[in-house]
């Protein structure tokens, strides 16, 4: 049985999980509760939710230490299906960033906003890469920005419930699809993001780039081939 | 008042509907049918179409009470689907638009059938969930686009069910899809296999390659019924489905979901979409095996759209392509 979650608050529903946030031992703090799914049979979703909840601990910890910023990781509590994390405070998602940046502005003003944070992106998913972690679901609803004291621009990676470690070109070269994909989708200046994207990415992952890029270009060219019948 | 005729044809179907301002006045459909074990091949399929082509067309406007005059545009599947079996069933469509002098509008099959099913069930703005013999892709709609958040990145979730059908010789009638349903009602023991998200995206071959390996064994040995097989893989793949569902529509917001494509009319999988949906305060949209499964009245319905915000194919380009991704169409008849 689910216990209440004392002093917090239900922030939003996401993909997999609901967000609650409130404070634990005293810091700020996000709960993710994969709740029982009750659409899949049990079997299924005790396995999946456990795996999920491994690769994202285990994730988070391995991305902080490859140099990619994602919240501090508090507590795991596999009985209840949460983790206790960092609360990215007075951050958003950088789909909404992106969102936020159009409103009111020419494309090329929203550009001049909107580059350096493509160029993060490519930097921390390049270092991600270099240490063989897959994050598996590369959205801008993904991907928290924020600022520091310094008014530097902050990027915090979350969300790895789809990751794993995985050396081979195939993957990686994946995962950049299915963040170009996403971009397109959801953003109209998408075509002029992910080249930035990638220039950073080249340059954060230097020694296997021209290898994933390959195995990206060959992925993406599947996908445009796939016969659809019917 | 448009009244659009609409020839489909690009897989194992062959519908002929005709609309009017929304309303379907008539639908009649035929499927070809290939015994168990068997899947259907482009040149059998297209004669199918070519055989019944003239009595369906006579059945539509012979129900539809209507005389060719007055047709207003003859809409016809462009593509995606099969080579052989599109170009013999618009060869129909164009030669009908020729003798009665119309114009004619080639419409993207799936276009048709996300136009279709808002129709139908008066879905708004949903993310569509698009599940076929050939197709399986997550849409929503954005800036004139109805987009593809996710998708199959190898077969479709049907073709899947299809060959996991052939496998136990099913029958193929009314289809192998509908007869593993049945199945799978019977079943209830879960065989682990592999499940595949990639983020939004999905992949069927690891699982279907690993089904036709070990589905001898588990029921030689007695471990597993076929109903359990098919209860095991339907519970699998569907799942798949409902979860990219669920991720597009966190990312995009959206409180909608409209389920299209033939694996739409399976209720186990409409009612674990309904449960998502309900677990997120969301809404869903289905339709039966009527307008889910390849017909004629979704093409005359997306065409018609097309036509009265002033579109008409030009006669050179009344050609058919086999591959044809839902995000080429620009989308001029919603504004929103
Ligand atoms: N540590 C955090 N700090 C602040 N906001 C967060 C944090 N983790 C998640 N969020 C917010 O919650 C949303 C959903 O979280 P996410 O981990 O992506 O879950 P899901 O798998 O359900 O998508 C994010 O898009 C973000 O807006
Ligand atoms: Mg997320």
């Amino acid at each position: 049985m689910s216990s209440e979650l004392e002093g917090f608050e239900m922030m939003k529903q996401g993909a997999e999980g609901r967000l609650f946030r409130g404070a634990y031992l005293g810091k700020p703090t996000v709960v993710k509760e994969r709740f029982k799914k009750m659409y899949r049979h049990p079997d299924l979703d005790e396995h999946l939710t456990k795996d999920r909840i491994k690769a994202e601990a285990r994730a988070i910890v391995r991305s902080k230490a490859a140099g990619v910023r994602t919240p501090c990781l508090y507590h795991v509590d596999f009985n209840q299906r949460r983790l206790y994390m960092e609360d990215i405070v007075g951050s958003v998602t950088v789909k909404k960033f992106i969102k936020d940046s159009l409103i009111g502005c020419s494309d090329e003003e929203a550009m001049v906003k909107i580059k350096p944070v493509a160029y993060e992106i490519g930097s921390i998913i390049g270092r991600l890469h270099a240490h063989h972690i897959i994050h598996g679901d590369l959205t801008t609803s993904n991907i928290l920005y924020s600022l520091s004291e310094s008014s530097k621009i902050v990027l915090t990676l979350i969300d790895f419930g789809l990751s794993h470690i995985d050396n081979s070109a195939e993957d990686k070269g994946v995962d950049l699809y299915v963040l170009e994909r996403a971009l397109l989708s959801t953003h109209s200046n998408a075509d002029k993001m992910f080249p930035i994207i990638l220039q950073a990415y080249k340059k954060a992952n230097s020694q296997e780039s021209k290898t994933i890029l390959a195995k990206f270009e060959e992925v993406r060219a599947r996908g445009r081939k796939r016969t659809m019948v019917g | 008042m448009v009244i659009a005729i609409g020839f489909e044809g690009s897989a194992n179907k062959l519908g002929i509907g005709i609309v009017k301002e929304g309303v379907v006045l008539s639908n009649p459909r035929r499927t070809y049918i290939t015994p168990p074990g068997e899947g259907f091949l482009p040149r059998e399929t297209a004669q199918h179409h070519r055989q019944n082509a003239l009595i369906v067309l006579q059945e539509a406007l012979e129900e539809a009470k209507i005389k060719a005059e007055d047709v207003d545009v003859v809409c016809y599947t462009k593509g995606p689907g099969m080579g052989a079996p599109l170009v013999s069933t618009s060869v129909v469509a164009l030669t009908v638009a020729q003798l009665w002098n119309k114009p004619v509008i080639g419409v993207n099959h799936c276009i048709g059938h996300i136009e279709m099913g808002r129709l139908i069930t008066g879905a708004d703005n949903p993310t569509v969930l698009y599940v076929s013999g050939g197709n399986t892709q997550v849409i929503a709609y954005a800036r004139k686009r109805y987009r593809i958040f996710g998708e199959t990145i190898d077969i479709a979730v049907g073709n899947c069910l299809d060959r996991f059908a052939r496998v136990l010789k099913l029958s193929n009638d009314p289809s192998p899809g509908y007869n593993i349903e049945q199945m799978a009602k019977k079943g209830n023991k879960l065989l682990k296999m592999p499940y595949a998200v990639k983020g939004m995206d999905v992949s069927f071959s690891g699982i279907l390659s690993f089904m036709e390996e070990r589905a001898q064994g588990l029921l030689d040995s007695g471990e597993y019924t076929p109903e359990d097989l098919c209860f095991s893989l339907q519970e699998t793949i569907f799942a798949m489905l409902v979860e990219t569902t669920e991720r597009a529509m966190a990312h995009c917001e959206s409180s909608e979901v409209l389920i299209v494509g033939g694996v739409g009319c399976n209720l186990r999988l409409q009612e674990m979409m309904g449960i998502m949906c309900s677990e997120r305060n969301a809404k869903l949209f289905a339709t039966d095996e009527r307008f889910c499964i390849d017909n004629g009245a979704m093409i005359a319905h997306a065409g018609s759209e097309m036509f009265k915000h002033g579109w008409k194919t030009p006669w050179n380009e009344t050609t058919c392509t086999q591959r044809y991704r839902t995000d080429e169409v620009e989308v001029i008849w919603r504004d929103d």
